[in-house]
């Protein structure tokens, strides 16, 4: 890493050589309290208006993309936990719903909803971390503090299912590794119970405080034909006042079967990025409560036996599941030959897998279209112009990824 | 959708695209000549009854041993106005053959073709940067082309070009 850096560094020399008289160079990052992760930014200051500037990216990259190419379909489930670390298992389920449907797997509807339900508490984990920090870059460090309890309890419940709490390893091509344990449900409710209000104290915490809003008031705004050319997803698309959500648009599980609302802001300001992220918290609780009562009863997984690896007790005691076993542990899940790219709303906008499969153990090759990636290229342009402290709440709402934009 | 945008695509470019191979896909896929691909692009984005104005994903295939030619480049298009179809442009082409950019079109298509110049070395026509995003500038090679050896050129390159930096400086 020292070595990329001394190289960016030189490079960056020439590029800003010819500085006029009492412009400055600010080096923010690759490692500063203000970028959460590795991202680099070189901003040239006029006083304290940002002229220029430029992003670098690739300090946390690991090449998921060719180690996809080695590993079978359930082994590269663990890559995906490291690309959005924040809610990891809206990864999961993103990679496992393409590999399924590439396979042509109907999973029963136990595994749906306990997905949707995961995948919303998800949601609400990434949202809150976003607008905690977006507070304490701020200034605000009690908004963060309030909800971080709450974003606990997410990590609690989650912990109980997977037995991890940031690589959660959500999931199987098939199902779920182990069926929710019995409390599940009662805890969910309880999770919810206590978060609703602590919602509506965040906000008033927050969003009605003076000084953030005149902070954040057209701050790092972008027009609505901008964030599309630039290929925004997610909420700080829809800030900026476009209604697209992947769940709405090409639904899959079971959202078109769920009440929920699209929020769209009006300017894709700091400001508008907050409500929008907000009110999106609110719908995924909305979301849940219409499941959690009605999770169906029946098995964790479909019956495949030559996908889904068999109980443990079984492999012990019965001649054909100790096959599949083995057959599953050394020639992978196998999967017919074509192409498949399957997107899904994950907390920062559409999550594309693109599988190029030979039918193989492993695939062909594996894209991923990470929307940390496609949003974090305006950011020169969205802060040209502006005071530097504006920028750091710039960078906080848009709310990238380190792990994601870098894969 | 895929008649539809096969009918605009034959009747107004058929100089330019492959008529054949059948891709077994969830996304209708068309072959395009590289030297179309911008006209392709613009034209799909502009007509009113198509729409293909968000550039949703942008990346390549390394073939190497399978087809030819080695590189394909997949452009995938969403129609935002037509319940969101999706369609899947490739570029075929062969080892050291260039495309042109279309940044012009798109501008979220910087960073992607950057990542893909970096990573499989395909080198893009009219863009305004055409440099390395992801690896260091002073890395060998291209990373997810078939041939890159699994454990890398090592790192001696990079300490020595370390050292001579350091040695540049202190010269200065």
């Amino acid at each position: 890493m020292a070595v990329m850096y001394e190289k960016t560094a030189s490079k960056m020399r020439g590029k800003f050589e010819n500085l006029p008289e009492g412009h400055l160079l600010v080096n923010l990052g690759p490692s500063h309290p203000a970028t959460h992760g590795i991202l680099q930014n070189i901003i040239q200051l006029d006083g304290e208006r940002i002229v220029d500037a430029e992003t670098i990216i690739g300090y946390v990259h690991r090449c998921f993309e060719k180690l996809g190419e080695r590993y079978d379909y359930n082994q590269f489930l663990v890559c995906t936990d490291r690309m959005n670390y924040v809610s990891t298992p809206l990864n999961n389920i993103g990679w496992i719903l393409a590999v399924e449907h590439l396979m042509g797997i109907e999973v029963p509807a136990r595994v749906t909803y306990v997905r949707m339900i995961i995948s919303e508490l998800s949601r609400i984990m990434d949202h809150i971390i976003c607008q905690g920090i977006l507070g304490v870059d701020l200034g605000a460090f009690s908004g963060m503090l309030h909800m971080f309890h709450h974003r606990e309890n997410i990590y609690t419940i989650i912990e109980k299912l997977t037995g991890a709490r940031l690589t959660t390893t959500f999931c199987r091509v098939g199902g779920m590794e182990r069926d929710i344990y019995p409390e599940f449900q009662k805890e969910v409710k309880e999770f919810i119970k206590g978060f609703k209000p602590a919602l509506e104290e965040f906000v008033t915490l927050l969003v009605r405080n003076k000084i953030f809003n005149e902070r954040t008031t057209g701050i790092g705004g972008i027009s609505a034909e901008d964030a599309l050319a630039y290929g925004f997803t997610g909420p700080n698309l829809r800030a900026a006042g476009v209604p697209h959500d992947v769940r709405k648009d090409t639904p899959y599980m079971f959202y078109d079967k769920v009440d929920f609302d699209v929020p769209i802001g009006e300017d894709g300001s700091v400001l508008h990025r907050t409500l929008v992220r907000i009110e999106e918290m609110r719908q995924s609780v909305r979301i849940i409560e219409q499941l959690i009562d009605g999770i169906p009863e029946g098995p964790y997984h479909a019956n495949l036996p030559h996908a889904f690896l068999p109980d443990k007790h079984r492999v012990y005691n019965n001649m054909e599941e100790l096959i599949y076993h083995f057959k599953i542990i050394m020639h992978g899940v196998k999967v017919p030959p074509g192409e498949y790219y399957f997107a899904t709303e994950a907390a920062n906008g559409e999550l594309g897998f693109f599988i190029v499969s030979e039918g193989e153990k492993s695939p062909w090759r594996v894209h991923v279209r990470r929307p940390c990636f496609w949003y974090y290229q305006s950011f020169p342009e969205l802060i040209k112009g502006g005071l530097i402290a504006d920028s750091i709440a710039t960078m906080s709402s848009l709310n990238v990824i380190a792990g994601e934009l870098d894969c | 959708m895929k008649e539809k945008v096969a009918e605009f695509l034959d009747k107004n470019f058929s100089h330019f695209i492959y008529s054949k191979q059948e891709v077994k896909s969830n996304i209708p896929s068309f072959f395009i000549k590289p030297e179309g691909i911008v006209p392709v692009v613009k034209a799909l984005k502009e007509e009113p009854s198509l729409k293909f104005d968000f550039l949703n994903d942008l990346t390549c295939v390394d073939w190497l041993g399978k087809r030819e030619p080695r590189f394909e480049m997949n452009y995938l298009l969403k129609s935002p106005s037509n319940g969101h179809a999706r369609i899947m442009l490739k570029v075929p082409l062969d080892d050291g053959e260039s495309v042109p950019s279309i940044i012009g079109v798109y501008k979220g298509a910087n960073w992607p073709e950057r990542e893909v110049f970096d990573l499989f070395g395909i080198y893009f026509e009219g863009h305004p940067r055409m440099e390395r995003l992801i690896m260091p500038d002073n890395f060998q090679g291209h990373p997810l082309r078939k041939d890159y050896p699994l454990e890398g050129f090592g790192q001696d390159y990079l300490i020595y070009d370390l050292l001579q930096i350091h040695q540049e400086d202190k010269e200065a």
